[in-house]
């Protein structure tokens, strides 16, 4: 029986409140809309480095060289060519020899995912697949959009073993062309019609007509789901959506619009993600996508539920780990939506040559460095010739990755002269814990917070500073962020 | 610390005997053609030596890109050195004692009898304060992979710990180190070719804008232009040209294999490569106890936490106790041993290639009594510390130097 192995979600750091966005950029409209408070993607965040942190989550405690698939959906890919699940995968440290894909164009894409996941299981290929899905959408400055969106990731490693921990039970799917909103090739910003008839003709309709569809296929009563989960766009006609399909409010999960925002292709995951975290054993837990249409799965929690729920860092604890922006322009520099000053020394990054990332691929991606095998030292960059000097071995090394370590701060600075798109830089000396130095950026912290002895933990980030001809770069930041 | 394996010696085989130095500063109207040219006509004339006397030259710098460019053939080019052998070096911020070295083996060694080391930045062409963005400097792989970092970050990183380590709160450490960047201030004031020529006060520094957390702007050097040069030649001829040559007594280097930034047992309170380079020399020059018998040092106080750390890794203060000599004005120029008489990187400036020259040659003129209105009392030897890379990734010179 195929169903979900583990669960893992990523929720960044910042949030900013929708009244924030609505003083600095109101305009009419949607006052009602303004409620509550959004996440919002750091600078160096983007949808492949929220997944990257969801599916470390979502791993945690199993063997990755396990894993057999990761596929990836988002609706805000870095790159149209380049898989985006394979800078994940590498980033993971996963093995060459799985299987890879990215889902995208709607999102509904997650779910669409998750489904193909669980048939390529039972089809035979692969004995486990990990998704995620991630989503960091800009908004026009002002729009609608730019205060409904939040950003975040879930992954949910799926398998047909014993020990899942909910089954996949049924699926039902309704697919239109629906045109209510639609972002093409060219364009920045997503392009949308009338709000009103969004909801009445699209968001009411195919969520009631996926979650009804399912529930006759697979002859089930409303009252016999324990939850139900599906995304909001308007906090009122979430709950009518449920009402009307005959759930009481309890059996509704929780939406996350108010706290988290509509992040898009992960939206019904993280939900689901929420629900799991309380399911008990031998709950009926429905999930529901919106975009084009719905999918709606049936998933049922056996007893393992219990073996996992808080071994991971999931929706709860990020929802509560947060610091607010209150700079709106902060917030949009984070979006590189404002041309923010980076000085000529900013401008003139070095050139990336990509046959160093194609050679140094798992040091760089993977954090892999080395242990020496005759003296135990641990070692990053990797190295030939062991570092320490009373040692000295030549070629006896063995790779050990770097990236799932824990550490301490054992030296800090915050700068103000080297470049960074978020000053002042931030900066240290991480000792892993277990052996092992290097030099990091440090992300997610504030200067006045840093303490020498810090636990700091890494964190898979955009890199800055380097050529722009090169597109998006990637390395490890070390975060004192505690989930 | 491993035993220092050392077969030979340099001691008391080369002589400086006439040496020159720019203003340094923000020389909008100089290029570095000019700066060479500077540099090596007051050296020539400081010799009374012709340059067809000449048979070979060093030439250093560090940022050739916006500067010089490649090779040796700049400084051929700049002085019209006449199809002789020049070699370019580069080693971070100690490429100018590494031009003095190459020079003083070559003569040490027999191969020449009279040779010139010169160093020369132009600094000030880049079009923002401060050096180059970093990345380019580490390389294709190290930039993938390091942060970007600036030179004071990576140095405040140093008091962090420091303060840390010793349990000095914030303001405490802060003033220990403005104590240092005061001190170099005034010393600047009294010297015509510094770049920064004024009074700082403790406060001043301690109340200056923040570069890299807890270095504010006056614990940071100055960035600028500038050139120095040195004729080397051999011992037993060097009263040919001078009643006051200064003999090279010792001349080392230590660049770091990285187990800074990679093994957890560096403490980053003190840069291993200058205690490491400073033993060798205090073995090359036969000194014993450092503390007493080195006169004056120009070191490299980049940063006011590097002269602080410097004063330990040099054995001139014990471990963790540089404040007290701080505090009691050992290092100030009437003190029992003054440090950077001629204002140090901190207010004469520091243009990269030529800053290991420029100490040679506050150190050659103080041992000669010709330090003007700096002068020491009676200096006996005299040192020079030059620093390149940051305490994680470091190179550094030791030079000891006498009559």
């Amino acid at each position: 029986m195929v169903g979900v192995k583990s669960y893992g979600a990523y929720i960044p750091l910042y949030r900013i409140k929708r009244e924030i966005i609505d003083s600095a950029m109101g305009w009419l409209n949607v006052s009602s809309l303004s409620r509550g408070e959004k996440a919002v993607a750091n600078y160096n965040e983007d949808s492949i480095t929220m997944a990257a942190a969801a599916c470390s989550d979502c791993m945690s405690g199993t063997d990755r060289e396990e894993i057999d698939g990761l596929y990836f959906a988002t609706t805000t890919p870095v790159y149209n060519e380049r898989r985006n699940a394979e800078v994940i995968a590498s980033a993971l440290d996963l093995r060459p020899d799985i299987q890879i894909a990215d889902f995208t164009g709607s999102t509904r894409a997650g779910i669409t995912a998750l489904h193909s996941a669980c048939d390529s299981i039972k089809a035979g290929p692969a004995k486990n697949v990990m998704v995620c899905a991630s989503d960091f959408r800009l908004g026009k400055a002002g729009s609608s959009q730019e205060k409904n969106y939040g950003d975040g990731a879930a992954a949910l490693l799926l398998d047909d073993g014993e020990d899942v921990i909910a089954n996949m039970d049924g699926f039902y799917s309704v697919s239109y062309d629906f045109t209510g909103y639609q972002r093409a090739e060219t364009d920045k910003f997503g392009r949308s019609w009338e709000d009103r008839w969004i909801r009445d003709v699209g968001y009411n309709k195919f969520i009631t007509d996926a979650i009804s569809g399912l529930l006759k296929k697979y002859n089930i009563v409303p009252e016999n789901a324990a939850k139900v989960c599906y995304p909001c766009l308007y906090v009122r006609d979430h709950a009518n959506i449920g009402k009307k399909l005959g759930f009481n409010p309890g059996q509704i999960q929780e939406h996350m619009f108010t706290s988290v925002g509509d992040t898009g292709t992960a939206y019904p995951l993280m939900i689901f993600v929420a629900a799991l975290e309380e399911a008990k054993e031998n709950d009926k837990i429905i999930v529901a996508s919106f975009g084009d249409g719905s999918d709606a799965m049936l998933f049922e929690t056996t007893r393992g539920i219990e073996n996992i729920q808080n071994k991971r860092k999931g929706v709860k604890k990020h929802i509560v780990s947060k610091k607010n922006l209150d700079s709106y322009e902060k917030f949009v520099s984070f979006r590189n939506m404002l041309p923010v000053d980076k000085g000529i020394r900013g401008e003139q990054g070095p050139p990336v040559s990509s046959s160093v990332i194609w050679r140094k691929r798992r040091a760089i991606f993977g954090l892999v460095g080395s242990k020496c095998k005759r003296c135990g030292t641990l070692q990053y960059p990797p190295q030939r010739i062991c570092i320490k000097s009373n040692c000295g071995a030549i070629d006896e090394m063995e790779d050990y990755r770097f990236s799932d370590k824990k550490g301490r701060l054992f030296t800090y600075t915050t700068d103000y002269l080297a470049y960074t798109p978020n000053p002042p830089a931030i900066y240290g000396v991480v000792d892993f814990d277990g052996g092992g130095r290097f030099v990091f950026g440090l992300t997610d912290c504030e200067p006045e917070s840093l303490k020498v002895g810090m636990p700091v933990e890494m964190s898979f980030r955009r890199k800055f500073g380097l050529d722009e001809r090169s597109g998006p770069n990637y390395f490890w930041e070390a975060t004192t962020r505690q989930v | 610390m491993d035993v220092i394996k050392m077969t030979g010696s340099i001691r008391d085989k080369v002589a400086i005997v006439g040496m020159g130095c720019t203003k340094f500063g923000e020389l909008w109207d100089k290029g570095a053609d000019d700066l060479m040219v500077d540099a090596f006509k007051e050296c020539i004339e400081d010799a009374g030596i012709e340059k067809k006397d000449i048979e070979a030259a060093w030439l250093s710098d560090c940022y050739e890109e916006v500067n010089v460019g490649k090779t040796a053939g700049p400084l051929a080019e700049a002085l019209k050195l006449p199809f002789i052998p020049v070699t370019r070096v580069e080693n971070y911020c100690a490429s100018g004692t590494e031009a003095l070295r190459g020079a003083c083996y070559a003569v040490a060694l027999g191969a020449y009898d009279i040779v010139l080391a010169l160093g020369v930045e132009k600094l000030k062409d880049i079009g923002y304060g401060g050096l180059p963005h970093i990345a380019w400097e580490l390389g294709s792989e190290r930039r993938l992979i390091f942060p970007v970092f600036s030179a004071p970050g990576a140095f405040a990183m140093m008091a962090t710990k420091y303060f840390d380590r010793y349990g000095l709160k914030p303001e405490d450490g802060k003033r220990m180190l403005a104590k240092v960047s005061s001190k170099s201030h005034h010393n600047g004031t009294l010297n015509p070719r510094a770049h920064l020529r004024r009074e700082v006060s403790v406060d001043a520094v301690m109340n200056a804008p923040m570069i890299a957390w807890p270095l504010g702007l006056f614990d940071c050097c100055g960035v600028s232009d500038g050139a120095a040069a040195a004729i080397v030649c051999r011992a037993d001829m060097a009263k040919d040209f001078r009643e006051d040559p200064i003999y090279v007594k010792a001349l080392q280097v230590a660049v770091t294999p990285g187990d800074e930034y990679m093994c957890t047992d560096y403490d980053y309170t003190h840069v291993e490569t200058t205690y490491r380079a400073g033993e060798m020399a205090y073995k090359e020059a036969g000194v014993d106890n450092p503390r007493k018998e080195i006169s004056m040092a120009e070191v490299h106080d980049c940063f006011s936490i590097t002269e602080a750390v410097t004063m330990e890794d040099l054995q001139f203060s014990p471990r963790g106790k540089v404040k007290e000599d701080i505090d009691a004005g050992r290092f100030e120029l009437d003190g029992e041993q003054p440090i950077q008489p001629d204002g140090g990187l901190k207010s004469f400036g520091h243009p990269i290639g030529a800053s290991g020259l420029r100490m040679v040659y506050e150190m050659y003129k103080q041992l000669q009594g010709k330090a003007e209105k700096r002068q020491i009392e009676d200096p006996k030897l005299g040192l020079t510390h030059n620093l390149g890379g940051v305490p994680f990734r470091s190179i550094c010179s030791v030079a000891i130097m006498g009559l």
